[in-house]
């Protein structure tokens, strides 16, 4: 699986960290426990588009939201976080 | 035969099988020479141990496999068909005893009833001891085909990148044909191709092209193709899986050919960057289905040509043709070329088209149409076919028997993203369906069998045909009829899993192991999903296939390692100090990639003495250590400040300039993630240390935070860990020992550089920061300095009067602190845990926050840090023994908790340890039993504050 | 016809043809009292204990596509017990125990091998955490030894002990672990659960779930509308997009796990190895091919097949542990869809809606626990509340903070 990096070009997944789903939002300091509990571990888990984070570890360190379909790793976008 | 071939006749190659001593040509696949020899007999069979022989001429072979090489670099299951001879080869055949032609074990096939498919999990049932002390022993020795030498693989291995327009695959007619399109339109094009030299079926087959041999057409191709600069040719390289991205994984045998490799690796793992790919890897010849099709002297007809064009070999002196297409007929003609008599034509079908009739009438070849092979028999070799059909009744006396039951186009990569070939009746076999992005298949590999096709040209080629009917299993076959003949499955054993329910094609896989051996079913698969689709009144289109993966042939584990091998599995991170410390006689442990020094030990000092007498020159003198693995942060910018409160559970922003503060930051389920130190330089200049093992983490985590959580925040974070070395100098000695060096303008006096201060400085000359921070609990200070000159500073503080000390001392200095480490931190550990609990920020919003209050986290039975210390004197402590109430049976109920970090304290006098312990603190001054039923000891111990020296802190303001 | 060796000869001698299909496949009928969904090894030892241990034969197991398909065909095999954490450790040592007892009560060899598992330490700090480890199971009543260096040498000679980047410092080591043939788990569960009367619909896809008023009162499938009060959802790394037909959010995400296994060679490694510098481990299977894999590729997936980065580490430390290796190859890959909770940590939990259970987040070690996942499912649907030695297994947890976190991973999948 490859990424195109929109400051370094396309590379080898090998270079990037995953971080999981890119349509959560913090909740506010102020917020119930309960949304803290959806946000920090309940997941949607798609199958088909997944709205993601890959952080480039290995060069420009800059985290990327990707959107890739799960059931067959198809890479639909890139763009800066 | 004296002509003809491709082989090398001046350069003879002198190689063994069994021991015999044979020669064959330069240019001869082990099979090719073994034929030459007349050696028929190369394997036996797993389960039964029937006799085999040479089945194909392609890596698609499931009988020919050797043990190749010895020694180190013996490698089971290698294919005689694959493998080039070169002189002194050595093999030997596999899973006989005592030999191959006579093997004990051949009695397994007059057992042949009981051992049907899926026997083994209808018994060895009872007596249920006996499974593992009987039943599986034998079972295990029987299994497997070669050894293993259990020797580490003397080889190297390498890997390369390479990127490209357009990928094919398969440098027959088809694939050449479009590299040279492709290149001549500009494209940058790989060519890989798994044999030696390329040429696909046109180095097997008599063709010609253009009126000309085509030989010429492939030379003239192979050497445009050769000039061209955009055009990158790789032999012997095998594409074995196709994966997300246009990423390929190709295996060139770079030296498996050669009689030692000398400096070469091995095998090359190509990582193929390619958009767009051409699938032109041809077709593989289906085996018919017949009693003893097994013997050897039986071969695929394509095989037949291939030994007999290419490699000038007769495999046997009279033949029978057995087929069930036009493809196969053709063999007549080569045969009879090489003076191979004809035993007679059987051929299925009951109307033959006209190019074989013309071709067996112009040879004056007997002809039995309508009519099958129902039995090939001779033992270990064969010596007479029995027909049935419209022939039944004759026997044919042969040693070779050429069969074909038509071609398979190989659609295995086109297949691997789970796109499932698609039936086409026209040619009887599975064409490509919905292919891995990029990726289009020509030629053979689509079904189109004809070279005209294939080239894509008007070029004239000659008559061809691609007729078939096809023929599963011939009806009313006597003896064993072999599906799969490596794993020994049988048209029988199909219908017995069709019967026992197991009529799903993945099921009848397992269930019957048919297509699991070495040859990956490619003569075996099609075949026995058609008999399936018969049995179950299915068409082989509702049957379908079974799922195609990676690898598309077997491959070296070795190659698809690489160069990281034994002490480069990893690399080894040098602290900027490490070459100053070796020459000081320091011995070094692995700390995740990093090599630190444990101690330095003097004379024959044990570990335990070096580390005592370190413990003491800090507690009583002065030491220096390097700490340079720390993870180094720099974090500037005018949100610099906001954005570590948001980081750190405690507060960072009341910091002043120059000053240090321990820092801990949570993950944001609320556990404990790493400590460390952050120094305020500037206003807007922060520098944070991690753990070692953390300083990856930590920056990604920043990173993380900063881009996705804060964006609207302005600063910046680089890692500096590399950057710079980093050495503690501890102990009631450390100002006087640091005003020796440091620049008299910088004021180190109590006042002028007070506790948890930071200041710049100049040691000896050498640019540093001075941070006046404790580990230890000694007056102490970290001293960092531009990496170059770690070594020289280390120089620097021994001359100044200062003791080495290593990481054993460095864990007994904290311990006897308190402080704790990664054995604490442990990743399910709250801050509250480790009683730390007050620092963390009660009103403003940092990672962790909301989650470290959930009840169970607050839970006053929580497991808190506790010291320890042994009741009894010499009594030493276990980390990860368990702690039970004194009196109580060591039991999980009893189970209060676990010892976390112990060592002996030479400060004190005896071993010390932190433990996390069930209601904690409440348990001060109680006796637990410290127990390590795994080691079988136990100690007493009493539970006190975790802080074993200076609980003041006194010595730390001195 | 029972499986021994006397209808083995028997069989033999009429050349197999007394053989039945090993179960049945019937008609869906309009309503059972349970249906468990998914045709895996936990689904289908689920019914076989609801039917043999809790009384209930009217029940299906309803599986999208064939019995044993999923991840139960797809693993590396291996069982053990050895657990660091009291929520965990009598769990299963329950289904060890189930194991060992396995072949004899459903009449099916599953080939279970107690050859012994072998974790490696390569530190200080890896070895004081095997021994807290080692001593939470002893202390439990399940046997583990610490092996020195040169035991763990004396064993295994094969591994890498002159010329490794982390060298072996020795190991904790579970004897009774070992390997199952894992086909023979599915098909013996299902054979064994068919005979006591559940019916088994295969190529049957669940498509909805009819909930109302906060009860479930049946299945949408492909096969038709399926009613009954008690439904227990198994369906490994399929749990999400079946939770979501109730309606439901878990704390999964799905991620591909490729593991290996090599050509077929005479016996070489006689118990399960697992490497300390890595995630690798390995162990040679009855057909002589050597099973080995490491851990997820590392991101969301439903393809059931990973990337070449993830092969190569792989083999890298396959390497590290055994340099032998090398010259032996890689037969096939493959991949499975698991269910990585956000602790490492199985869920066999009631949901919100009433007889609705669910089965999941078994990671990637569920086929160690197929029969205590089973018992334990079984038990909470026919009882309505969860079995002793699964009580900890709670969808609440992430909530309350009752975590069960073996490896202090957190919520970071590649280190579960």
């Amino acid at each position: 699986m490859r990424l195109t990096c929109p400051f370094c070009g396309n590379r080898s997944i090998a270079e990037f960290s995953y971080y999981g789903d890119a349509t959560l939002t913090r909740p506010g300091s102020n917020a119930e426990q309960s949304a803290w509990v959806d946000y920090v571990y309940m997941r949607d888990n798609p199958a088909g588009p997944h709205s993601e984070f890959w952080y480039h570890e290995a060069a420009c360190r800059q985290v990327l939201r990707v959107e890739r379909d799960t059931r067959t790793h198809t890479i639909l976008s890139v763009q800066t976080a | 035969m004296a002509e003809g071939g491709l082989i090398d006749r001046t350069r003879p190659v002198r190689f063994s099988f069994d021991g015999a001593q044979l020669i064959g040509y330069a240019g001869d696949t082990l099979a090719a020479a073994l034929l030459a020899n007349g050696v028929r007999l190369v394997g036996r069979s797993f389960k039964y141990h029937r006799p085999r022989g040479i089945l194909s001429a392609g890596p698609e072979e499931p009988n020919a496999l050797v043990e190749l090489r010895e020694g180190a670099a013996r490698e089971p299951n290698t294919r005689a068909t694959v493998a080039e001879i070169f002189d002194g080869l050595v093999c030997r055949s596999q899973n006989r005893f005592p030999s191959l032609g006579f093997d004990l074990m051949s009695v397994a096939g007059a057992l042949g009833p009981i051992f049907a498919a899926g026997f083994y999990y209808k018994t060895f049932m009872w007596p249920a001891a006996f499974w593992e002390r009987v039943y599986e022993p034998l079972i295990r020795r029987a299994a497997g085909l070669g050894r293993a030498s259990g020797l580490p693989d003397p080889d190297c291995y390498d890997k390369q990148s390479a990127f490209a327009d357009l990928l094919v695959i398969g440098a027959g007619p088809a694939g050449l044909s479009a590299a040279l399109q492709a290149a001549r339109a500009g494209d940058r094009v790989i060519l890989a191709e798994q044999d030696l030299a390329l040429g696909g079926r046109l180095l097997a087959d008599r063709r010609t092209i253009g009126g000309k041999p085509a030989s010429v057409w492939l030379a003239d191709t192979e050497a445009e193709l050769r000039a061209a600069d955009n055009v990158r040719i790789l032999t012997r390289t095998t594409i074995t899986g196709v994966y997300d991205g246009g990423t390929y994984a190709g295996i060139e045998r770079v030296a498996d050919h050669l009689a030692s490799a000398g400096g070469l690796p091995r095998q090359r793992l190509w990582r193929i960057v390619a958009p767009r790919a051409v699938l032109a890897t041809g077709a593989i010849e289906r085996p018919l289905v017949f009693g003893g099709n097994d013997t050897p002297g039986v071969m695929l007809a394509g095989a037949v040509r291939t030994y007999l064009n290419r490699f000038a070999v007769k495999p046997g002196t009279r033949a029978v043709v057995f087929c069930n297409n036009d493809d196969a007929a053709t063999t007549i003609t080569d045969l009879l070329a090489a003076g191979v008599e004809i035993a007679g034509l059987v051929d299925s079908r009951s109307e033959l088209p006209e190019p074989v009739r013309e071709l067996v009438a112009s040879h004056r070849v007997k002809v039995f149409a309508n009519a099958t092979v129902l039995e090939a028999s001779g033992g270990k070799s064969l010596k007479r076919v029995s027909l049935g059909g419209q022939a039944q009744g004759t026997t044919l006396a042969c040693d070779l028997l050429a069969m074909s039951g038509g071609w398979n186009p190989a659609v295995h990569l086109g297949s691997q993203h789970g796109g499932k070939p698609v039936w086409s009746e026209r040619i009887a076999a599975f064409v490509p369906g919905p292919m891995p992005p990029g990726m289009q298949a020509v030629g053979a590999a689509a079904g189109q069998f004809l070279l005209a096709e294939a080239l894509g040209t008007q070029a004239a080629v000659g008559a061809e045909t691609d007729a078939i009917t096809p023929l599963w299993q011939v009806p009313g076959t006597r003896g064993k009829a072999f599906v799969d003949v490596q794993n020994d499955v049988t048209a029988s054993d199909v219908s017995l899993a069709a019967r026992e329910g197991f009529t799903a094609v993945e099921h009848l896989k397992r269930y019957t192991t048919l297509g699991m051996a070495t040859d990956q079913g490619k003569t075996s698969n099609v075949t026995g999903l058609a008999l399936l689709a018969a049995l179950t009144n299915r068409t082989i289109a509702q049957t379908g296939t079974t799922i195609f993966r990676p690898p598309y042939t077997p491959v070296a584990i070795g190659a698809l390692a690489g160069a990281h091998r034994g002490p480069h599995y990893r690399p080894t991170r040098r602290t900027p100090g490490h070459d100053w410390a070796a020459r000081h006689g320091a011995q070094f442990i692995e700390a995740g990639e990093w090599l630190r020094a444990t101690h330095f030990p003097r004379g024959g000092e044990t570990l335990q003495d070096a580390t005592n007498r370190e413990v003491r020159s800090v507690r009583q003198a002065c030491g220096f250590c390097d700490v340079s693995t720390l993870g180094k942060i720099d974090v500037q910018g005018p949100d610099a400040a906001a954005f570590l409160d948001f980081i750190y559970a405690n507060t960072i922003s009341t910091l002043a300039p120059g000053r240090a503060r321990y820092g801990i930051m949570l993950r944001e389920d609320g556990v404990v993630f790493d400590d460390g130190t952050v120094t305020r330089l500037r206003p807007a200049h922060f520098l944070l240390t991690t753990s070692t093992a953390n300083a990856a983490p930590v920056l990604r985590h920043l990173d993380v935070c900063r881009q996705i959580l804060k964006p609207g925040l302005d600063l910046c974070i680089e890692p500096v860990t590399d950057q710079w070395a980093q050495f503690a100098l501890a102990g009631p000695q450390a100002r006087r020992i640091l005003a020796i060096s440091v620049d008299p303008a910088t004021d180190i006096s109590d006042a002028g550089l007070p506790f948890m201060g930071a200041v710049a400085a100049t040691i000896a000359g050498i640019p540093a920061r001075l941070f006046r921070i404790s580990f230890s609990g000694e007056l102490a200070y970290e001293i960092a300095v531009p990496a170059a000159q770690g070594g020289a500073l280390a120089s620097v503080l021994l001359e100044a009067g200062a003791a080495p000390y290593g990481l054993e001392a460095l864990n007994v200095l904290r311990l006897e602190k308190g402080h704790v480490a990664g054995a604490e931190l442990n990743g399910q550990t709250t801050a509250a845990d480790l009683g730390l609990g007050r620092l963390l920020k009660k009103r403003q919003d940092f990672v962790g926050r909301a989650l470290s209050q959930r009840p169970a986290l607050l839970d006053q039975e929580r497991q808190t840090l506790v010291g320890l210390r042994p009741r009894a004197v010499g009594r030493g402590l276990q980390a990860g023994a368990h702690l039970i109430p004194a009196g109580r049976q060591a039991t999980a109920e009893n189970d209060y908790g676990h010892v976390t970090s112990a060592a002996f304290s030479a400060t004190l006098g005896h071993a010390i340890g932190l433990a996390l312990l069930r209601g904690g603190a409440r348990h001060a001054g109680q006796v637990f039993r410290a127990v390590s039923p795994l080691q079988g000891s136990e100690t007493e111990v009493e539970i006190v504050a975790p802080v074993f020296h200076h609980p003041g802190g006194h010595a730390l303001h001195a | 016809m029972k499986f021994s060796i006397r209808s083995v000869l028997s069989q033999a001698m009429q050349g197999q043809t007394g053989w039945k299909p090993q179960w049945r496949n019937p008609e869906p009928r309009a309503e059972y009292d349970a249906i468990v969904v998914g045709g895996g090894g936990h689904g289908l030892a689920c019914a076989y204990y609801l039917a043999s241990r809790y009384g209930l034969h009217n029940i299906a197991v309803i599986e999208k596509s064939l019995v044993g398909s999923g991840n139960v065909g797809r693993n590396t095999t291996i069982v053990r017990s050895n657990y660091l954490l009291p929520g965990n450790i009598p769990f299963y040592e329950t289904s060890l125990k189930l194991w060992e007892g396995l072949e004899q009560e459903i009449n099916y060899n599953a080939m279970v091998s107690q050859r012994g598992v072998l974790n490696l330490f390569h530190s200080d700090g890896q070895r004081d955490v095997a021994i807290r480890r080692g001593n939470a199971m002893r202390l439990h009543g399940v046997h583990a030894e610490l092996l020195s260096r040169d035991e763990v040498r004396a064993r295994h000679p094969f591994l890498d002990y002159d010329n490794a980047r982390f060298p072996i410092m020795g190991g904790l080591l579970q004897q009774r672990g070992g390997t199952v043939r894992h086909d023979a788990v599915a098909w013996g569960y299902a054979r064994a659960a068919d005979k006591l009367g559940v019916d088994i619909l295969q190529n049957c896809e669940l498509t909805g779930l009819r909930i109302e008023g906060g009860r479930v009162l049946g299945a949408e499938t492909s096969r038709g509308y399926i009613a009954a009060r008690k439904i227990g959802l198994s369906v490994a790394g399929n749990s999400s997009r079946v939770a979501a037909m109730a309606g439901m959010r878990l704390p999964v995400e799905s991620h591909v796990l490729t593991a290996f296994v090599s050509e077929g060679i005479k016996p070489l490694l006689h118990s399960v190895i697992t490497f300390g510098a890595g995630h690798f481990y390995i162990s040679q299977s009855d057909k002589g091919g050597l099973v080995f894999g490491a851990s997820v590729d590392g991101y969301n997936s439903y393809a059931q097949r990973g990337n070449l980065p993830c092969v190569e580490d792989t083999c890298e430390e396959a390497m590290a542990l055994m340099p032998a290796l090398g010259r032996l190859r890689m037969l096939r890959s493959w991949g499975g869809i698991m269910d990585m909770t956000m602790d490492g940590s199985p869920i066999i939990d009631r949901t919100p809606v009433e007889g609705l259970y669910l089965n999941g987040g078994w990671c990637i070690g569920g086929f160690k626990a197929t029969p205590a996942a089973g018992l334990c499912l079984a038990h909470l649907m026919a009882r309505d509340e969860p079995h002793e030695v699964a009580r900890a297994y709670r969808l609440d947890r992430f909530a309350t903070g009752r975590l069960l976190d073996e490896t202090g991973g957190g919520t970071n999948m590649a280190l579960h």
